[in-house]
Formats: C-alpha cells, sequence, structure tokens
C-alpha cells in the first residue's frame, strides 16, 4: 500500500523533474519538442533528473551507513562535517593543482572526506554520558571548523571568497558530459544493499556486533569509505545538498524500523522523492529563475529536522 | 516530616506516578523499594525539586515546598542522585566544600563550615585522599566524596538515589550505619533508593514500595518484610527468616 | 600557584601591547599611534568580552567543545549585511550609515536570541542543547540564504559584503566604540557577580540545583549577558567565531580551577595576547593580505581539531 504510493508519486515526480524547466517541452506541440526540445532533454533534463535521483538516493543511504556506525541517529553527511571535509579537499585540490580533471578533484575531496570521517568516529568515542543532541552540534561545529581552515586558504590563494557558501548545491549546471562521475554512488549503493544485514549488525554496537562474527574494523572502514566516495561524487558534480542524510533516514526509521533489508528501499525512494520535489520546487518558484536547491533544501530539511526532534527530543 | 499528596507526574503520555500520596516519618530511615520503573526516582526527583510535577503538593515542616525560595530549600533538603560524574578539577576537599554553598553563599567559608567538612570526610573515610582530583579516584571514591557533599550539607532531610552503587560491602554497611546514624541521633529524615532487599530490611526503620505510581505499601520494616507482601511487589518466591532481630529475605529459588 | 601564572599573563600581554604599540612607528609616529590606541582600545574590549561569554558558555553547556558562535548570532548579521546590500544594489559604498547599520545588527541580533533563548528556555521544558541545536540549523539555513544572495549580487557589490563576513580592527568607529565600551564594561562588571554562582553550576545541573541555585534564573541572565557581550562585539568589528575556543581551553590548560574568577581572567588575558599579537603579525607581516579574523580562525580550527584527538572525553 505505503509502497504502490511511494512508486506513484515517485514516478510523477521524475516525469515532472523531465518537463519542469525554463525551456518548456510541452507535450502538445510534439513535432517541434522532436527537434529543439529533444536537445534539451539529451542535455540537460536527463542527466540533471538521473543526477538527482542519484544523488537523493545516494546521500540518503550515505546517511544510514554513518548512523549504524556511530550509533547515533543524528549522524549524517551535514552533521559530522562531511560535507565540509569534501569541499576542502577540492579546494586543496584547485590550490595545489590548479586545472586538474574533475576526476582527480573528486580524489582529493574523497581523501579529505575520509580522513574527516575517521576523526570524526574517533571523536565519537570519546564523548560520554551526553544528551543525543550533543552529537550532531559537535558534528556541526565540526564542520563549521573545517570550512573555517578552508576559508583562510581559499582567501590567501585568492580562490573563493568565503568557503561556507562556495559550492552551494545547485543542479542547474548539471549537463551531459560533465555529470558522470555521479554514477560512482550506484555501485556504492548496491554494496550496500548486499550488505544489508551486516549494517544492521553494526548498529548493535562494536561489541555486539564482534560477538556475532562480524569484522567489525573492515566493515567501518568500508561503510566509510562509501559515504565518502559518494559525497565526493556529489559534491563535484552538484554541490553540496545539506539535511539529506539526516532526514529521511529518520523519517523511514519511524514507519519501518531499523532492520536494514527491508527499509533500504524505503530510503532510497523517498531520497530519490524528496530531492526531486525540492529541486522541482527551485525551478518554479521564482520561475523563470532558479534557486539553488541548496537554499531550498536546507530551509525545507531545517525545518523539518527542528520539528522532528522538537516532537521527540525537548527534554534531551 | 515530609508529607506528600496526590502526585501526578507524566512523560508525555505516560503517567508514572498517580495521585501519590505518602507521609514519611521524621528521624528515621524510609527505604524505596520496588522493581525497575516503578517512579521511585521520579519520586525522589519531584520532591527534591529537580523535576517539575504535574499535580499535588509536597509539605515540609507543614509548608508547601512550592513556596519555598531555593536558598532556603537548599538548607532544608539535600538530594543524590544515582550517577556523579563531572569534567571540572576538583579536590576531594574542594567538593566536599560545595556542601556548604547554601550557607556560605561564596563568602568565605567559617569555623562550623570548615567542623561540617571535617567530618563529613571522617565519615566517608575520605581524610587520606581529601587532596586527591576527583576525576583521579575510583568509582566508589567518587561516591562517598559526593555523599560527603551532602552529609557536609547537613541538611534535615536526605534523599538518595541508590547510593550505594559502585561500592564495596565494607563501604556500603558503613554508609548504612552512618546514615542510621544520622537518623536516630541527629533527628535526620532519610529518604533512601536501594535495590538489596536485605540492605533495606536490616537498615531502615520503614519501608514504603511503589506500583503503578501509587504507594502500595508503607509501613514499619517488620510489616513490610513479610512474604506474601514482597512476592506481590517482586513477583519473587520469599523466604523471610530472622537473625539478630532483624529479617534476613531469602529469594534465590 | 594560580596567582603567580595571572601575573604571568599579565606580563606577557603587557609585553605585546607594547610591542605592537610603540614599534614600528614609521615616518609619522602620531598619527600611527593615535590610530593605533584606538584599535588597541577595541582589542582589549573585544577580547574580554568573548573571554568571559566563553567560558561562561561552556559552564552553563557543561563542554568545552562548543562557543557562543553556534548560536546563530553571527549568521544574522551576516545575512542582514547580505540583504542590505542586496536590496539597495547599486552602489559601492555600504548603504547604511555605520550608526544606523550598528544598531540594527544589534537590535537583529539581540532580537535574535532572546526568542529563540531567552523565550523558549523560560518555559523550562526544553535542554540548552535542544536549543543551541536550533539556533545552529537557523544558522545553516542564513548562511544559505547568505550564499544564495552572494550569487545574485555583482563583483563590485560583492567586496562590500566581504568586508563584513570576516572581523577586522582596522576601521573602527570611534563614537560606537565609546558606546560599546559603556555597554560591555557593564556586562562584565554586571557579570562578576554571578561568578561563585557559576562555579557552583559547574558542578552540574542537578547539584546546583540541590545547592540552592536558581538554575533557570541563572542561565537565562548568563544567556542574556553572552548575548550582548556576542551581539556588540559582532556589530563592532564582525565575526570572530573561534577565539572563544581557542582563549578558554587555553585559560583551562593554564589555569586549572574550577574557579571562574580566575579562568575568565586568564582567558581574557589570553585573549589580548592573541588579538593584539595577531593584529601585529597581520599589519606587519602579512601586510593586511589577510584579517585578524580569518587568521584566527585557522588557528582556533586547527586547535579545535587538536583538542578533540587530545582529549579523554568531550
Amino acid at each position: 500500500m505505503k509502497t504502490a504510493l511511494l512508486t506513484i508519486v515517485f514516478i510523477l515526480l521524475v516525469c515532472l523533474s523531465l518537463i519542469v524547466g525554463v525551456k518548456d517541452i510541452s507535450w502538445v506541440n510534439f513535432s517541434s519538442w522532436m527537434n529543439s526540445g529533444t536537445q534539451v532533454f539529451i542535455i540537460s533534463r536527463i542527466p540533471r533528473t538521473i543526477a538527482l535521483i542519484l544523488a537523493g538516493v545516494g546521500l540518503s543511504i550515505s546517511g544510514v551507513i554513518m548512523q549504524q556506525i556511530s550509533l547515533n541517529k543524528f549522524v549524517s553527511p551535514t552533521t559530522a562535517g562531511t560535507l565540509d571535509a569534501a569541499k576542502l579537499g577540492i579546494l586543496a585540490g584547485l590550490i595545489f593543482f590548479p586545472g586538474a580533471s574533475h576526476l582527480f578533484q573528486m580524489g582529493f575531496a574523497f581523501v579529505f572526506t575520509i580522513l574527516a570521517s575517521l576523526l570524526f568516529m574517533v571523536m565519537l568515542r570519546r564523548i560520554k554520558h551526553r544528551s543525543l543532541i550533543y552529537i550532531p552540534l559537535l558534528g556541526i561545529m565540526f564542520g563549521n571548523v573545517l570550512a573555517g581552515i578552508g576559508t583562510f586558504f581559499a582567501y590567501k590563494f585568492d580562490i573563493v571568497q568565503n568557503m561556507e557558501t562556495w559550492l552551494i548545491g545547485d543542479f542547474s549546471k548539471v549537463l551531459k558530459g560533465n555529470y558522470e562521475l555521479i554514477y560512482i554512488s550506484l555501485p556504492l549503493v548496491i554494496i550496500t544493499y548486499l550488505y544489508a544485514n551486516k549494517l544492521t549488525a553494526l548498529g548493535l554496537g562494536k561489541d555486539m556486533a564482534k560477538s556475532l562474527g562480524l569484522n567489525y574494523n573492515l566493515f567501518v572502514l568500508i561503510g566509510l569509505t562509501c559515504v565518502s566516495l559518494t559525497v565526493s561524487a556529489i559534491m563535484i558534480t552538484a554541490g553540496a545538498i545539506p539535511f539529506l542524510g539526516l532526514i529521511v533516514p529518520n523519517i523511514v526509521s519511524l514507519f519501518y524500523g531499523d532492520n536494514l533489508k527491508k527499509s533500504l528501499p524505503y530510503t532510497a525512494i523517498l531520497g530519490a522523492i524528496l530531492i526531486l520535489f525540492c529541486d522541482i520546487i527551485s525551478r518554479i518558484i521564482i520561475y523563470p529563475f532558479e534557486v539553488p536547491i541548496g537554499l531550498t533544501i536546507a530551509i525545507i530539511g531545517g525545518i523539518s529536522f527542528i520539528i522532528f526532534i522538537s516532537k521527540r527530543l525537548r527534554y534531551a | 516530616m515530609i508529607s506528600i499528596k496526590n502526585i501526578d507526574k507524566k512523560y508525555g503520555e505516560r503517567s508514572i506516578l498517580n495521585k501519590l500520596t505518602i507521609n514519611f516519618p521524621k528521624g528515621k530511615v524510609t527505604s524505596l523499594i520496588g522493581s525497575n520503573g516503578t517512579g521511585k526516582s521520579t519520586l525522589l526527583g519531584v520532591v527534591s525539586r529537580l523535576l517539575p510535577k504535574d499535580a499535588g503538593h509536597i509539605f515540609v515542616l507543614e509548608k508547601d515546598i512550592a513556596n519555598i525560595s531555593g536558598k532556603a530549600f537548599a538548607k532544608q533538603l539535600s538530594f543524590l542522585k544515582q550517577s556523579n560524574h563531572t569534567h571540572i578539577r576538583l579536590k576531594v576537599r574542594e567538593l566536599v566544600n560545595f556542601g556548604r554553598f547554601p550557607y556560605t553563599r561564596g563568602k568565605r567559608m567559617q569555623e562550623e563550615d570548615h567542623q561540617k567538612v571535617d567530618r563529613a570526610l571522617q565519615f566517608m573515610d575520605l581524610e587520606e585522599i581529601a587532596d586527591s582530583y576527583i576525576d583521579e579516584l575510583s568509582g566508589g571514591q567518587r561516591q562517598r566524596a559526593y555523599l560527603a557533599l551532602v552529609l557536609a550539607q547537613d541538611t534535615d532531610y536526605i534523599l538518595l538515589d541508590e547510593p550505594l552503587n559502585n561500592l564495596d560491602m565494607r563501604y556500603s554497611v558503613q554508609i548504612m550505619k552512618i546514615l542510621k546514624q544520622f537518623a536516630h541521633e541527629f533527628g535526620k529524615t532519610v529518604i533512601m533508593i536501594v535495590h538489596d532487599i536485605n540492605i533495606a530490611a536490616y537498615y531502615s526503620d520503614y519501608i514504603a514500595a511503589l506500583q503503578n505510581g501509587r504507594i502500595a505499601y508503607f509501613g514499619k520494616t517488620k510489616e513490610i518484610i513479610q512474604p506474601h507482601i514482597l512476592e506481590k511487589i517482586f513477583g519473587l518466591e520469599f523466604e523471610v527468616i530472622e537473625k539478630n532481630d532483624r529479617p534476613v529475605c531469602l529469594y534465590f529459588n | 600557584m594560580l596567582k603567580k601564572r595571572i601575573l604571568l599573563l599579565v606580563a606577557i600581554a603587557i609585553g605585546v601591547v607594547s610591542i605592537y604599540m610603540f614599534t614600528l612607528l614609521g615616518s609619522s609616529p602620531e598619527y600611527v599611534f593615535s590610530r593605533r590606541a584606538t584599535k588597541l582600545a577595541a582589542m582589549l574590549l573585544i577580547s574580554c568580552s568573548i573571554g568571559y561569554s566563553s567560558v561562561v558558555f561552556q559552564t552553563i553547556t557543561e563542554n568545552r567543545i562548543l562557543t557562543p558562535s553556534i548560536m546563530g548570532f553571527e549568521s544574522v548579521y551576516i545575512l542582514f549585511q547580505a540583504l542590505i546590500i542586496f536590496i539597495y544594489n547599486g552602489s559601492e559604498v555600504h548603504p547604511l550609515e555605520s550608526h544606523t547599520n550598528f544598531i540594527f545588527s544589534v537590535f537583529l541580533m539581540i532580537g535574535f536570541a532572546s526568542i529563540l533563548y531567552l523565550a523558549l528556555f523560560r518555559k523550562g521544558k526544553v535542554s540548552v542543547y535542544f536549543l543551541l541545536l536550533i539556533g545552529l540549523i537557523l544558522g545553516t539555513i542564513f548562511m544559505s540564504m547568505t550564499g544564495f544572495i552572494e550569487l545574485l549580487i555583482d563583483p563590485n557589490e560583492f567586496s562590500i559584503i566581504q568586508k563584513y563576513l570576516f572581523a577586522s580592527f582596522n576601521d573602527i568607529n570611534t563614537n560606537l566604540l565609546g558606546i560599546s565600551t559603556i555597554i560591555l564594561l557593564s556586562t562584565l562588571i554586571g557579570g562578576a557577580f554571578i561568578l561563585h554562582k557559576l562555579d557552583v553550576l559547574s558542578l552540574g545541573k542537578d547539584h546546583a540545583v540541590n545547592l540552592g541555585i536558581n538554575y533557570q534564573r541563572l542561565v537565562q541572565i548568563s544567556l542574556l549577558l553572552i548575548t550582548v557581550q556576542v551581539a556588540i562585539s559582532t556589530a563592532l568589528v564582525g565575526p570572530i567565531t573561534f577565539l572563544g575556543i581557542l582563549i578558554a581551553n587555553l585559560s583551562y590548560e593554564f589555569l586549572p580551577t574550577y574557579k571562574h574568577k580566575y579562568t575568565i581572567l586568564g582567558a581574557c588575558l589570553i585573549g589580548i595576547i592573541f588579538v593584539v599579537g595577531g593584529q601585529y603579525l597581520v599589519e606587519n607581516l602579512f601586510n593586511m593580505a589577510t584579517t585578524i579574523s580569518i587568521l584566527i580562525n585557522c588557528v582556533g580550527g586547527i586547535y579545535f581539531i587538536i583538542l578533540l584527538v587530545k582529549s579523554r572525553t568531550i
């Protein structure tokens, strides 16, 4: 029942995403659509929609992985400094190897991202006796610190004025030919699904997982690698997209529980739905101009998160 | 005497305390017993004013505590929670000195204050480590330090939530003896939550048991430590024998 | 031992201030000196405000890692500047005259904090952490909005915003400095009265309540003081984000005590050393190629990470 509903909504949004835009593709004018319309379709709309779906799925699942590893529902690429680390990596790449290919930049981003993720995990081990909310607080602050360090170098090398507002999520520049890197997230998502049960076990904690025969450290490393690759790929392709990895897993967990084999597909589809929805709104709201999706999701996602925790955790 | 009337306390939709009413006798040791989750900690939290209540009244010395200022209340009633940790650099003596804060309010400590602190350190066997930092102590030593703080606070009413956590047997017994002394010799009213039914049976004057947010059983120790009552409270078969004029419980079958 | 260390800090602070003021005066010493004097006054004031607010904030939140910068003030300030510049586009100077800008900025920041922290906290039903998280998320949202506006603004106007993105002691308005001094000194003097209560609070909320502290009231007063201090500091010199975490923690390291009168004093002195020293470097070594704020954020940021790695518990 819920599945059917979600699938219908998804397909609807995909269609909308393909249609909505500055260059109007009207189904009525079929013949002229076949000429200029197809161009837009092939070069912009289809790649954009695919990128959106992959980003939505990738970020949501990254959120799940991070939450299972850190045993905290509020860890995500936004609240663990992951996004900021990726930006820092791209910045470093630009400083030391200006003019390098996208792939190379992504490599740099990946290195910084995984180092930051490991650092964050180390931090988490040290936190004791704290309220649940303390961890995302710490994570966002950690992200701000990375951005602050980045701003120093960005300023010095005259690359960017302000790290915090650089690389704001924006799919409008996604075109055929410059977005293919994001396909990397696809095999990662599949790997995650194949190992879903092991991932669930991770969420029981290190000792418990070990006693169940799981090679804990190995899987944590695999998980963080997948997350770092995904986030880096998305960052290069479209910029920073906050809150998705935070909200989607929490909503899914509320309705479908934490047995990942069952709930991962829902996480994926809900992530896609949410990001498509936000992007379509971004295209419509000040038509014919676009608001960058990073802003739309920051507002919608941020407010959703606030409502979410206020229902559950005022007293923490 | 602490007089508690019709206390309600909810967490969201769940009702923890339901028109709870009880009078804790003055100058005696009363133990709160019962299974987990029955609201014992919540009750102490409400009485100590750490938790707000949803309804009801609490009277200490005939006065409604809702009307007493924090400063005055701290001189009448002290409360120690189950878990105590701190990350600040404090020596044992400095921690216990805080127990006098309701009286000194940050000004210099007087002779009397120092005496009370010394006495508390003595009772808790802390004189040798009085100048050590508390983050260097073991769990048991730290617990004793916090207990010393409460003793130094020297209030007429002392509320303790599982004070014997982390303590080995020798200190558990020592502290129970001191609490009894505080009650019978100094006239203090001690209300404590203990998990070990035999400690409660041996050292308390009165026992109260909570169930369904209410006081299910309350009375002198000998009245409550009876097999049929204990079975209803804990859901276990009990046998009670007497030794040294005190009840001892056997429930291991 | 503590007193000796405080004296050491005082000595170093005086040393740094002297070097800043009296060396490299160049060809027109009177002009340079008077300019430096103004900057020095601002630096002393800001260092003390940030020192006080950071230490107190960490006591209220029972931790060593967070600072008032996460409360969201700076995002409000930056967004306001960006909005104004965007709305009144086309000019090369900031559309608002500095007094007006100052007053509006301060009111906005204090208003934001009042609604979020003071009003919500008064109900007593939410924890401080919860409020901080809301403030932080709102801050993230505001920064995203600012980023969007930056995309829309043309480069000429952008260089105006840039001035407000980072703290700088270079152009301090003396009138504003005067008002700020009066207000901030009042908060510091008033704040001295609650120091012994803050000592008790550092035991944790439950113990503080047990010992007779009115927790709600103490936290609200502290938040109010912090709000005023951070708002005025930010409006006067700009966002100075990580200075707080740097000086508060260095103070705890150097002066291992729970007594706030020492840790706050230590934080202020260390702040003076860093800010005046940093400004000296910016003026003479970096040749104004960077602002003090960026320098401090970088240093503070790295220190933060080292702190996290070193701490046994957080």
